[in-house]
């Protein structure tokens, strides 16, 4: 597979023109994410029940690596303690900047957001990545100026 | 003087030829991600010919030595050819006298010069400064520092959907209160080619100072400041196939001379006390310490270049590139070109339905098209046009239909990834 066609696998593509929990939370927290350089604008929601995410959801208008990292990300950290959405974005992390070998599986345990690391090959593009999961990190301290990754 | 042995002609017949003009480039013959290097982004900076890395690299080697300063032969041999470099760019953009040129880091550190010297001991409380929508954040920010401190205020005059300039609304916006008006030549994002004549005479009427950012437009056109009729001109010399961190700012004699200085330090004075220091005159006065001899040889190297060309060649061949270009990017289907005006520069921004700018970059550079994605320093271009970033590709003489076609077919490739 190039570098390419594993950036833009179908499943990244689908979740970017078909992005999840894409919608407000009313009365949710929330915080906003912008990096001006390339355009992309999120705002994250995140409901929370006794330190547990009830529900998370985004809006704004961004490119497809990040649409689809805000789009897995809803999903992947609905019913989780915090401390776990910490330790998620963690490995996430991971995935976007170390060094991987050409055959070395995945961290399985990141389930469908594996296969955004392709984005490791493009450095240039993990701020894409990462931008909304610094945005979730925000609206869970409650920060209110907008976060950048640039 | 040895520097004038290094020639400075590029290797071309009588009959313009984008092919040999190709070869004096040595940056543009590379495989970037397996293929061919497709270079549109002209906008964002030029590549280098050859007789210029000569020069820069001739100055280096043969006869560095500080300028202005020593009375030995290789000071000597250095400012003669910084020197040099000034005529040249006074003949560039036809200035009456080469001490209208004066050096600076690029065009934004010379509208910084003119904002700060210029518009701090001109601008009153209630006085206006007037740019138009299409600037560059480099000719709106400047001015919005400097009307801060003064209590002057900006205006913009608005754009058509075109990316045109409404000169009507902009001569409303010209009044007894406007001191300045800062206009760019050619738009970076738009390709839009401002009527700098008919602006300099609006202004001029109401007694407002004109300053023109020719960064876009000094690659592409001939310049003459004064049948323009411009107080002040700038432009960089990386944007005109010379280096960085090198640029000019032209101004009008008598506008230069009543101005204080922008940076003090060495080179810019004429005696210092602890009680009084007096300053030299323009341009000295504006070049404090050490400036970027390298560079500036290097634009003149650069000039040299593009005036061996000549600009009937490279705007013919523009011409018929650009026409190519908008031919064949209008027949792509769900592509969008944002700035359509009728008299335009070879700058191409356009979006994709379904694919945002960042993702069509990505996309472009693998199949080695270098183009590029975002605002481009250009917010309220976006805001205006309703898009958070555009895709652009600009042109140089050095471009040809093939890089074109090659252009197309990397858009064909998003829309298969984003179908």
């Amino acid at each position: 597979m190039s570098d390419l066609s594993e950036l833009y696998q179908d499943v990244i593509i689908d979740h970017s023109q078909h992005p999840r929990n894409f919608r407000e939370i009313a009365g949710a927290q929330s915080a906003e994410g912008y990096n001006p350089l390339c355009g992309d604008r999120v705002k994250v929601y995140v409901a929370m029940e006794d330190d547990r995410v009830t529900d998370a959801s985004f809006t704004g208008a961004a490119c497809a690596i990040c649409t689809a990292s805000a789009s897995m990300m809803t999903q992947a950290v609905r019913d989780k303690p915090r401390a776990d959405v910490g330790s998620l974005f963690e490995r996430f992390h991971d995935l976007l900047t170390q060094p991987h070998g050409e055959d070395e599986p995945e961290d399985e345990t990141l389930g469908e957001l594996a296969s955004l690391g392709g984005v490791r090959r493009f450095p240039m593009r993990v701020k894409c990545a990462t931008l909304p999961w610094h945005t979730l990190k925000a609206a869970l301290n409650q920060q209110p100026e907008p976060v950048t990754t640039e | 003087m040895s520097s004038t042995l290094h020639t400075t002609r590029p290797t071309q017949g009588a009959k313009f030829d984008a092919h040999r003009i190709r070869a004096d480039f040595p940056v543009l013959a590379q495989r970037v991600n397996g293929k061919p290097l497709v270079y549109l982004d002209n906008a964002a900076t030029s590549q280098k010919p050859q007789p210029v890395l000569d020069a820069v690299m001739a100055f280096y080697r043969e006869y560095n030595a500080n300028v202005h300063r020593g009375l030995h032969t290789l000071s000597t041999r250095a400012t003669e050819a910084y020197e040099n470099a000034r005529a040249k760019a006074a003949r560039f953009v036809n200035a009456a006298h080469a001490d209208e040129i004066v050096f600076t880091r690029g065009t934004t550190e010379s509208i910084n010069l003119v904002a700060h010297a210029f518009g701090q001991s001109n601008l009153r409380p209630g006085d206006e400064v007037l740019v138009t929508t299409m600037e560059h954040h480099s000719n709106i920010v400047p001015w919005q520092l400097v009307c801060q401190a003064t209590g002057a205020t900006l205006k913009a005059a608005p754009i058509d959907d075109r990316g045109e300039l409404m000169l009507d609304a902009f001569a409303e916006l010209v009044t007894d209160r406007t001191r300045i008006v800062a206009v760019t030549h050619v738009s970076n994002a738009l390709g839009t080619i401002n009527p700098i004549a008919k602006i300099a005479a609006l202004a001029h009427a109401r007694g407002a100072m004109v300053l023109v950012d020719g960064a876009q437009a000094a690659p592409h056109l001939p310049i003459d400041v004064q049948a323009l009729d411009a107080d002040f001109y700038a432009f960089s010399g990386h944007k005109v196939f010379g280096p960085t961190g090198i640029g000019v700012l032209y101004g009008k004699a008598d506008l230069l001379l009543a101005m204080p200085p922008y940076q003090g330090g060495g080179e810019m004075i004429r005696s210092v006390t602890f009680a009084k220091t007096t300053y030299k005159d323009p341009p000295a006065r504006f070049e404090a310490g050490t400036p970027n001899i390298a560079g500036a040889i290097g634009l003149g190297a650069s000039i040299d270049y593009v005036e061996a060309i000549g600009f009937d060649a490279i705007a013919a061949h523009e011409r018929d590139l650009s026409a190519y270009a908008q031919e064949q990017l209008s027949a792509v289907p769900r592509l969008r070109l944002i700035g359509t005006a009728e008299h335009k520069a070879g700058v191409f921004s356009f979006v994709i339905e379904g694919a945002h700018a960042h993702d069509v970059t990505t996309i472009l550079d693998a199949e080695g098209v270098a183009v590029r994605g975002g605002h481009h320093c250009a917010q309220p271009v976006m805001d205006r046009f309703g898009v958070p970033a555009t895709s652009r590709a600009s042109l140089a003489f050095y471009n040809t239909r093939a890089d074109i076609d090659a252009l197309v077919a990397a858009i064909a490739k998003v829309q298969q990834v984003f179908k």
